[in-house]
């Protein structure tokens, strides 16, 4: 089906065409996409060199009696999540940028709100409201009795509704941004083609936004595989589980650091493998592309459409953060003080730094990767976004170890050098944090820039380059006003997520540094929940305001 | 470019002036015990001796990890977790020396510190069982080996065995009955489970009380603070293996690096957590039990009865803490 969106498309050269861009052109941008590859490759490598020690005796007893149930739990978590992301962000994401219904613009910017809550908060608070002894089953049996039937929430239906409410909003801004640049030529040649709507929909729109909507999914996919918080307050044993029970319960960081290594490689086949699947096919949007009139439901479908993505934000939104409101209130008279501006401070100035690195990064790395298409650069380019699919903590230890090398080898110089032992240079430093969180959210600063660069044609870079602009010229002057939207949506959610990570945080913070986050681990570390829902809060309200502000300047 | 030369530079060595120097009379801790609950103690230790404390909290496998990968350069002097554990651990990948201290080794008793002094439990967590006080009497209780039993079928309630306070129960049932008669018991538990394991012990308290099972085990301090929140609850403690091993407890504790900067104010400062003041202040503020047999504990705690410890030194469940995993793995206990 996707040839008919392709062929929609306007001619232009190829994408990833065979030609190479003329000789002499930018030679500091040959080198780019392996620079910020080796930044991130080296936490990977650190990690995958794990299989230099031997840890047989652990995989021997994984084999012998969980991996399978692992295994198991993994795929159905990773398909389940998969599955219900790409169904409620791709729906919600027509309905807001192609379709009119009362609360529209509402919507449009609220259903960004779940990503602002982090997913074991969220799990947390779910388990505590409908699980046996919450309000709601409790009030059921005071009703009905003590037999009354009710689905299994800590269970893998719990855990797969929570991560899906959690994690849609990757794919929904994505897939938004695809719709809301598409423009109406392509769903006007299918109407005069006799398609209705609905095929329209499904032969048309969906294949052409169909790099977004993988960008998007990619990310939903390898935080749900790296994720050990949300799956831990729901007892839901995954591969991560392994990972951090041979680490933290059998003592064998090797043997953890060998099944992370297999995480890494299952989300690079599988981002090789999207990628080669849409390798030949052209997504350019032609000559300004008029925004479509917008379709205007009616009567039910009006009522349909509202009800859908008002409950989708009472679950992932509204509910959980009524919660942490209420549990909030009752501790912040004890726990609210004047060291909350400092915690607010330091993650705002974290998360903003983090995220313009990082899209800058991402920025110029797929830039590069689409000029230089041979294939080494574009395994570079891959290659640096696959921090985002290892488990946090681990990848944090995979980033340690190379900072306090540098360290050891920079003491050891002074003292050479200077007669003197100096401290620790790098460790503890904001530079050592963003260098990691670089490393850890490539991928999340990287997908939607990539997806949006599929909208620059090939006969834009080639009319920049007969005008004699440079590369970065040509970046700066034509690329970038096209690139916008996939900008703001790549710093958005590299900022929300900064401000919700937490292993790499805790490693690398300089003394006394502490963040939201870190409040938010000092309450949950000893079973505090209650306690913890005032920094959960207050990570709600400082992701917010970006959010905001951004979708709306994004809606313009 | 060159415009944007000096500010990116200025920035540059913003970034890197945030470590600060090791400065004289003070001493660096690597904390797994979090924020609220270690420092007060560090403030009254800065007020009675005038050295500061500069601290760090995460994990204890990370912290470890940390330790390791700094080495020689390490700025930390004092490890501190919440369990026996990650102390035992810790010694084992020699991250810590001995400190020797006539102070410490009065304070502490034998078998809450390592043989070789090179780490001290500083409070104790007792780990007992907890039940529905509207659905079973005390005397239906006597052990943990007894919750195996055919009499608890569907009424027992349990943390998941990934946390360390269950591995390392289990771990010192393997230092009495041997890994195929622990196995047994475990296997009885689960048999024994009313629901799926829980992520933690509030939850598993909570179950009790709202009746989805009878009895679970549980550390003291999360019934007390449950109590605290809500004392209507028909829930209480009992205290199991009196007559035999005693109750499993497990430590909080502290060790000092293996390459301290400031040894002797690290010493210091152990000796002053295990001492009389600090300790009421260390075990009370998560009601916990104080190390130190001299100090009593708080009031509300101590109405929970007292109780007759296991004696076997705690250094065991990091010793079978490996074996007590994979056996929890074979008998399906999640």
């Amino acid at each position: 089906m996707a040839g008919n969106a392709v062929s929609a498309a306007p001619p232009g050269g190829p994408i990833f065409g065979k030609r190479q861009s003329p000789a002499g052109s930018g030679g500091a941008w040959r080198f780019l996409p392996f620079v910020v590859a080796a930044v991130v490759l080296l936490p990977v490598a650190v990690v995958v060199s794990s299989f230099l020690t031997p840890a047989g005796d652990v995989w021997r007893h994984l084999v012998e009696t969980t991996l399978a149930d692992l295994v198991a739990n993994t795929f159905w978590l990773a398909l389940g999540v998969g599955l219900g992301t790409v169904v409620l962000g791709v729906s919600l994401a027509w309905l807001t940028a192609v379709c009119e219904f009362p609360g529209r613009r509402v919507f449009a910017w609220s259903l960004l709100l779940p990503l602002a809550i982090p997913a074991y908060v969220t799990g947390f608070v779910f388990i505590g409201l409908f699980d046996f002894t919450g309000p709601v089953q409790t009030q059921l049996r005071e009703w009905i009795g003590s037999g009354v039937w009710f689905p299994k929430v800590r269970g893998r239906l719990g855990v797969v509704l929570v991560m899906t409410l959690a994690l849609f909003p990757y794919v929904y801004l994505l897939a938004r941004n695809a719709f809301l640049t598409q423009g109406k030529r392509a769903l006007e040649a299918a109407q005069s083609l006799g398609l209705n709507r609905v095929q329209g929909f499904f032969r048309v729109a969906l294949p052409m936004a169909r790099p977004w909507i993988a960008g998007g999914l990619s990310l939903a996919l390898m935080e749900t595989l790296a994720d050990f918080g949300t799956v831990a307050v729901f007892n839901y044993d995954t591969f991560t589980t392994a990972i951090y029970k041979a680490w933290f319960a059998l003592f064998s960081l090797p043997a953890a650091a060998q099944l992370a290594s297999i995480l890494i490689l299952i989300a690079f086949a599988l981002l090789i493998a999207e990628q080669q699947s849409r390798s030949r096919m052209r997504y350019a949007e032609g000559r300004g592309g008029a925004r479509m009139d917008r379709i205007r439901l009616t009567g039910i479908r009006a009522w349909l459409a509202f009800a859908l993505c008002l409950g989708v934000l009472v679950l992932g939104f509204l509910l959980p953060v009524a919660q942490l409101l209420w549990w909030a209130l009752g501790v912040a008279a004890r726990d609210l003080d004047a060291r909350y501006f400092g915690f607010f401070w330091h993650s705002l100035l974290l998360s903003g730094i983090a995220a313009a690195v990082t899209v800058g990064l991402a920025l110029l790395l797929s830039y590069a990767g689409r000029h230089f298409p041979d294939p080494w650069t574009r395994f570079a380019v891959r290659a640096s976004t696959l921090g985002y699919a290892v488990p946090g903590a681990v990848l944090a230890v995979g980033i340690f170890i190379p900072i306090a090398w540098v360290d050891s080898w920079l003491v050891a110089a002074g003292e050479l050098l200077l007669g003197t032992k100096p401290g620790l240079v790098v460790q503890g430093t904001l530079l050592a944090m963003l260098v990691a969180y670089v490393a850890r959210f490539m991928a999340v600063g990287f997908n939607p820039i990539e997806s949006a660069m599929q909208r620059v044609t090939r006969s834009m870079d080639e009319a920049a380059r007969s005008l004699g602009l440079s590369l970065g010229h040509a970046l700066l002057r034509v690329h970038l006003p096209i690139l916008r939207g996939g900008l703001i949506t790549g710093a958005m959610l590299v900022f929300v997520d900064v401000m919700k990570e937490m292993p790499i945080t805790l490693m690398t913070r300089p003394f006394g540094w502490d963040t939201l986050a870190v409040r938010i681990f000092e309450m949950t570390s000893e079973g505090e929940w209650e306690r913890a829902a005032l920094p959960s809060i207050a990570v709600v309200m400082a992701g917010l305001v970006p959010l905001i502000l951004l979708t709306r300047h994004a809606e313009k | 470019m060159k415009k944007y030369l000096a500010p990116g530079a200025a920035l540059l060595c913003l970034l890197l002036t945030v470590p600060a120097a090791l400065a004289a009379g003070e001493v660096v801790v690597y904390s797994a015990r979090n924020e609220q609950l270690i420092k007060p103690m560090f403030d009254a230790f800065t007020k009675e001796t005038g050295i500061a404390v500069k601290f760090v909290t995460d994990k204890e496998g990370p912290l470890m990890q940390r330790l390791k990968a700094e080495g020689a350069n390490t700025p930390a002097d004092v490890l501190i977790t919440v369990d026996a554990g990650n102390l035992w651990e810790a010694a084992n990948e020699d991250l810590l020396q001995p400190a020797n201290s006539e102070v410490l080794e009065k304070n502490i008793p034998a078998h809450l510190r390592d043989p070789q002094n090179r780490w001290f439990g500083l409070s104790v967590r007792a780990r007992t069982i907890a039940y529905n006080t509207q659905k079973v009497k005390p005397g239906d209780l006597s052990t943990y080996e007894d919750l195996a039993g055919p009499k608890w079928k569907g009424r027992l309630c349990l943390r998941t065995s990934k946390k360390v306070y269950n591995q390392s129960l289990v771990g010192m049932l393997i230092a009495q009955h041997g890994e195929a008669e622990s196995e047994k018991i475990v296997r009885g538990w689960v048999a024994n489970l009313a629901t799926d394991p829980f992520s933690d012990d509030t939850k598993t308290l909570e179950a009790i009380a709202a009746g989805q099972c009878d009895v679970g085990l549980v550390n003291t301090y999360y019934y007390g603070r449950l109590m605290k929140k809500d004392p209507k609850l028909p829930l209480a403690l009992f205290w199991p293996n009196q007559n035999g091993s005693g109750v499993h407890v497990n430590v909080s504790g502290a060790g000092v690096t293996k390459h301290a900067k400031h040894k002797a104010e690290a010493v210091k400062l152990l000796e002053f957590l295990s001492s009389s003041d600090a300790q009421n202040l260390f075990a009370d503020v998560n009601m916990e039990y104080p190390a130190n047999p001299a100090v009593k504990p708080d009031p509300v705690v101590a109405a929970w009865g007292s109780f007759k410890q296991n004696p076997i030194n705690v250094a065991k469940a990091g010793e079978n803490q490996a074996a007590a995993v994979k056996l929890m793995d074979r008998a399906g206990y999640r």
